[in-house]
């Protein structure tokens, strides 16, 4: 996978981002006007009248105040903000209250210490950490529409190339969307402090073309293919505790406390951004996650190196 | 017309009891004292303690941000950091700093003898002492939940249910609630203190037109803690309830609401911040002038300002809620109100800047740091205003933009500020002048420590890095940029350094002040450095807003020019 | 005083406003109308001692020392009378209706408004029970008039806000 660019602002690849940063550019030029025109003054006053003065004992002339320079200077200001807010509230209104068409994607982005867990409600896929959507184009727009929440305390979904931050708040449903317009990878990561790993809770956003989506969708969509060299390892996955707080489709395992693990293979991470997902780190995490993320919810489940071995052997199989 | 009397010299049978000797008996008459003027400097001293130990944590989470992946503490130390950082600088350090002058100036400056209710001001003041300590034993108290003590790791805004037992064991949130809840006590009844104070004991001749400008800040702050402060105390006492009690105020898994708790702490912590701010405020309006030998441009625009950001600011709490789905007309309310805010801070810029413009300007250290202080705020307030432009904020809130946004508004304008009313009040309190040489030093290492650390700040959050993060990946492109902002760090430190050792030589070896080393022009400049215990033997007569002004031209007095 | 008042106010708003948001919001119950009745004795104990209290603090401008500390007697009464409703009230909720501070969210902020407000009026009793004291044993006298009329205020505001949480509480929120 090509490495991501730096999840810059002023780089954005989705409509809602690009908005944002037309609003800035307005915003930024107001203010760097109204930077140099007031620092401009004050370092004007300050060497002009800061040089030393002919007769430093005589007290320069009192000026009290001026009614006409006072009122003026107050005005400005309010006229510009009169503006502001006008072109503030034309965004405001244009983002948030953007209708989603019949046909749009969705996707439920649900927040939990430290990962996320990604559900296709109408595809029927769940997923972790990992986003995958349709790049949108003028002739085929594909907008994706996010509903964002949490199962325990506050997070922010965030991934500024492609739209503003949405806090994802327990016991409140949150909506964002995005509107890719460039294939790619693009991160993030939770914005909202969330205890102890919040520094650990990356999110990517892969933007595929339309074809790659839909393949990306019937491979997620389809059931692990069962393979006869990993019996020992699946047969550990189930008699052990895994089952209770992972899913794997097509197989007992049912559990929703921890991230689906159907396609683990599939992503690129382990642990929402804690290791790169190779079958070494992989044994290490099992074996105890709290070696890449202290205080992670997964316990180590204390196995031997032979238990290991069949049961990493039968989870990279799940692609 | 009479000339001011200098030194009033003290009969001995009225000599205050401080005279005693010995260090327990000195000890013990400053642990007993209710004299305003005595407590104001404690509250400084203990300010000044709290902002040390506040920068020595920033200090080790900057050293553990400077290159991704750094474990110089670990996650949950790192979390324990910035959560007492933050509530050490602002409940610790900045409303004692803020209540500590307005302790130690106001009396002087309304000429009276001491605030309205002495004792309680003691009160106040050890309601600081015992919350802080209480807070801090939580380094080593309880058995915390990953092993280092019982501090809070919840931020210092605590939301909720991060704060709920279900998800913060031990009690270290306690200590945190607790801690708060007692200076919050203590401040509010210095903010009665003072109101009470300047509504009833103000000189004759002395209307409410006629008080000095920084005497309209405290009047303002404390109106304003008075409001603002309970509502803190309230959410507290819910969660309180939550956690022994098991009520379900923000209890999400009960159908609680995290929301409630977001509105009532920043319905307490918006305004909070303009409390810390507007004294600072308060100080330039009196510095600037002094140093610009000329009077105040536009005084009632000035008192008038400072009002409307009072009431303005109570409504523009939400503001910090942007992101958390409120919907589009309660976000563009929030957005014009904070823009609003904006014009009448903006406008005492334009006042100083006026103050300053036909004057000549005297560049002594306490006006350097008001220049200083002229900038830096220029800029605070204009990222403010990118920040109250909802959509931008939706990007730039909760990542490094905000927080270089707020440091810019605290250090590079309050604790700025601060610093110029130290260098221009310790020759009263103390009777001797700071170093004008190390004060220099001290200026301009912390002015170019600040900003390359502070300006820098602003990239990381542009480039997508939020806040309260213990580490960040390598491949993001914000290494060599949090590298620059910690080198800011050894800078800043030496500053303040220097300025301690300048006050610990000074005290005893400073030039000796006289009563007006700056030809200053108000009533507390009209008594001995430092003052007798009881103020102003007698007063010079209050006719204008600048009564030394008039006894020094009494061909040309201020009173009909006002 | 004023100052004082008015902090305490802005405490009990958070409360109110705390209460009316989750008003209708409680998953199970017992809810409000079905353990609620009108504390119609307790209203008129309470706001009946208000007018007690300024018959004192007149009384005692007036040099009557006795009758001020009368009437200052018959206010403590019925605020204890209040007091003692509101404890009725509460240990047939708790008890017999199984309405605990955990049960739900009307629980959850029907006692801490309740009793806070009652909180207050233990501490106005005890101010109240002080002047009292002073009166009967002839410390008190007419020149602390300004002193006991601040406690006065201290119980008008205490009364004042059972006005506001009777409307909340007993009347929006059933």
């Amino acid at each position: 996978m090509t490495p991501a660019p730096t999840p810059n602002i002023f780089a954005p690849v989705s409509t809602p981002a690009f908005q944002i940063r037309e609003l800035s550019f307005f915003v930024l030029g107001i203010t760097a006007v109204i930077f140099v025109i007031v620092a401009g003054f004050a370092i004007y006053t300050l060497i002009r009248f800061g040089r030393r003065p002919a007769n430093p004992d005589l007290e320069p002339a009192q000026v009290y105040g001026s009614k006409q320079i006072e009122l003026a200077w107050t005005v400005v200001p309010l006229l510009i903000v009169v503006v502001l807010f006008l072109v503030t509230a034309r965004y405001t209104w244009g983002i948030e209250r953007r209708a989603q068409p019949p046909d749009a994607l969705e996707i439920t982005v649900v927040g939990n210490q430290w990962w996320w867990e990604i559900r296709y409600p109408k595809l029927g896929i769940v997923t972790a950490n990992e986003i995958h959507v349709p790049v949108s184009d003028a002739a085929n727009p594909a907008p994706t529409f996010i509903t964002v929440q949490s199962v325990d305390v506050a997070h922010s979904f965030w991934v500024p190339q492609l739209a503003g931050k949405m806090d994802a708040i327990p016991n409140k449903t949150n909506r964002v969307w995005i509107e890719p317009r460039q294939v790619g990878t693009y991160v993030g990561q939770c914005a909202e402090y969330c205890g102890l790993q919040h520094a650990v809770m990356l999110l990517v956003v892969v933007v595929h073309s339309q074809d790659q989506f839909r393949a990306w969708v019937a491979a997620q969509q389809s059931p692990p293919v069962e393979q006869g060299t990993v019996t020992a390892g699946r047969e550990l996955f189930s008699s052990l505790a895994c089952i209770n707080c992972h899913t794997v489709r097509g197989t007992p395992s049912n559990g929703v406390f921890g991230p689906d693990l159907t396609h683990l293979m599939s992503r690129s991470t382990l642990g929402a951004g804690a290791a790169r997902n190779t079958p070494e780190n992989l044994r290490a995490w099992v074996k105890d996650p709290g070696a890449f993320k202290t205080g992670a919810l997964m316990p180590a489940m204390k196995l031997d190196d032979t238990q290991l071995d069949q049961l990493v052997a039968y989870l990279v199989t799940l692609r | 017309m009479s000339s001011v009397p200098s030194v009033v010299p003290v009969p001995r049978d009225i000599a205050p009891a401080s005279e005693s000797s010995g260090v327990l008996a000195i000890l013990h008459d400053w642990v007993v004292t209710v004299d305003h003027k005595r407590l104001g400097i404690m509250y400084v001293v203990t300010g000044f303690v709290f902002l040390v130990i506040g920068g020595v944590e920033a200090a080790l989470m900057r050293l553990q941000l400077a290159w991704p992946g750094l474990t110089v503490v670990p996650a949950d130390t790192f979390n324990r950091l910035f959560t007492l950082h933050g509530t050490t600088m602002v409940f610790l350090f900045g409303i004692p700093i803020v209540f500590g002058f307005g302790n130690y100036l106001v009396p002087l400056m309304i000429g009276s003898r001491d605030l309205a209710f002495p004792r309680l001001n003691a009160f106040g003041f050890w309601m600081l002492v015992f919350g802080g300590a209480l807070l801090y034993f939580s380094f080593i108290g309880g058995d915390g939940l990953y092993g280092s003590g019982s501090a809070p790791a919840v931020g210092w805004f605590a939301y909720a249910p991060l704060t709920e037992r279900a998800f913060t064991p031990g009690n270290a949130t306690d200590y945190w609630n607790l801690s708060i809840l007692i200076t919050g006590v203590g401040t509010v009844a210095t903010a009665i203190n003072l109101i009470a104070t300047i509504a009833t004991m103000r000189a004759p001749g002395m209307t409410l037109g006629r008080m000095p400008v920084y005497v309209w800040t405290m009047l303002t702050v404390s109106g304003m803690t008075v409001l603002i402060l309970p509502p803190l105390t309230a959410a507290q006492i819910m969660l309180l309830l939550d956690r022994f009690l098991g009520a379900h105020y923000f209890d999400t898994q009960a159908g609680g609401s995290a929301i409630l708790w977001q509105h009532f702490f920043w319905f307490f912590g918006h305004p909070e911040v303009y409390i810390l701010m507007v004294p600072g405020f308060g100080f330039a309006s009196e510095i600037i002038p002094v140093f610009s030998r000329k009077v105040i441009f536009g005084y009632a625009t000035l008192v008038v300002a400072t009002l409307g950001i009072g009431a303005v600011s109570m409504s523009v709490w939400a503001h910090h809620m942007f992101t958390v789905g409120m919907g589009a007309t309660l976000n563009s309310f929030f957005a014009i109100s904070s823009m609003l805010v904006g014009v009448p801070t903006g406008v005492k810029i334009f006042n100083w800047l006026a103050t300053m413009y036909g004057g000549k300007l005297r560049f002594r250290v306490a006006m350097l740091f008001c220049c200083a202080f002229l900038f830096q705020f220029l800029c605070a307030g204009l990222t403010g205003i990118m920040l109250a432009v909802a959509p931008f904020d939706w990007q730039l809130t909760d990542s490094y933009f905000v927080v270089a946004h707020f440091h810019f508004v605290l250090l590079g304008g309050l604790l700025f500020t601060i610093f110029a009313a130290i260098y221009y009040w310790f020759p009263k309190a103390t009777g001797r002048m700071l170093s004008e040489r190390l004060g220099r030093w001290h200026f301009w290492l912390l002015v170019v420590g600040f900003n390359l650390t502070f300006v820098t700040m602003h990239f990381p959050g542009v480039l997508g890095m939020p806040r309260r993060i213990y580490t960040y990946p390598a491949d993001r492109g914000w290494d060599l940029l949090n590298l620059v902002t910690t080198a800011g760090v050894p800078l800043q430190a030496a500053a303040v350094l220097i300025f301690l050792f300048n006050v610990v030589y000074s005290l005893r070896h400073g030039a000796p002040a006289g009563d007006n080393p700056w030809e200053a022009w108000t009533l507390e400049w009209a008594t001995s450095s430092p003052p007798p215990v009881y103020n102003f033997a007698t007063l010079p007569p209050v006719t204008s807003r600048r009564p030394l002004w008039d006894v020094q031209h009494p061909d040309d007095p201020d009173g009909p020019h006002e | 005083m004023i100052g004082f008042i008015v902090a305490e106010m802005s405490l009990f708003a958070v409360f109110v406003v705390a209460y009316l948001f989750y008003i209708g919001k409680s998953a199970t119950g017992p809810y409000p109308r079905e353990v609620l009745d009108l504390p119609i004795v307790n209203t008129v104990c309470l706001l009946s001692s208000s007018i007690t209290v300024a018959l004192a603090t007149r009384a005692l401008a007036a040099g009557r020392i006795a009758r001020a500390g009368a009437w200052l007697f018959v206010t403590v009464v019925l605020g204890l009378a209040f007091l003692a409703g509101t404890a009725q009230e509460w240990r047939r909720l708790i008890v017999e209706r199984g309405l605990t501070i955990g049960t739900n969210l009307f629980g959850s902020t029907f006692y801490p408004l309740v009793g806070l407000h009652a909180s207050h009026v233990i501490v106005g009793l005890v101010m109240l029970s002080l002047c009292v004291v002073f009166a009967f044993s002839g410390a008190l006298k007419a020149v602390h008039r300004e002193r006991v009329e601040l406690v006065s205020w201290y119980w008008h505001f205490v009364d004042g806000v059972w006005v506001v949480v009777f409307t909340v509480v007993y009347v929006v929120g059933r």
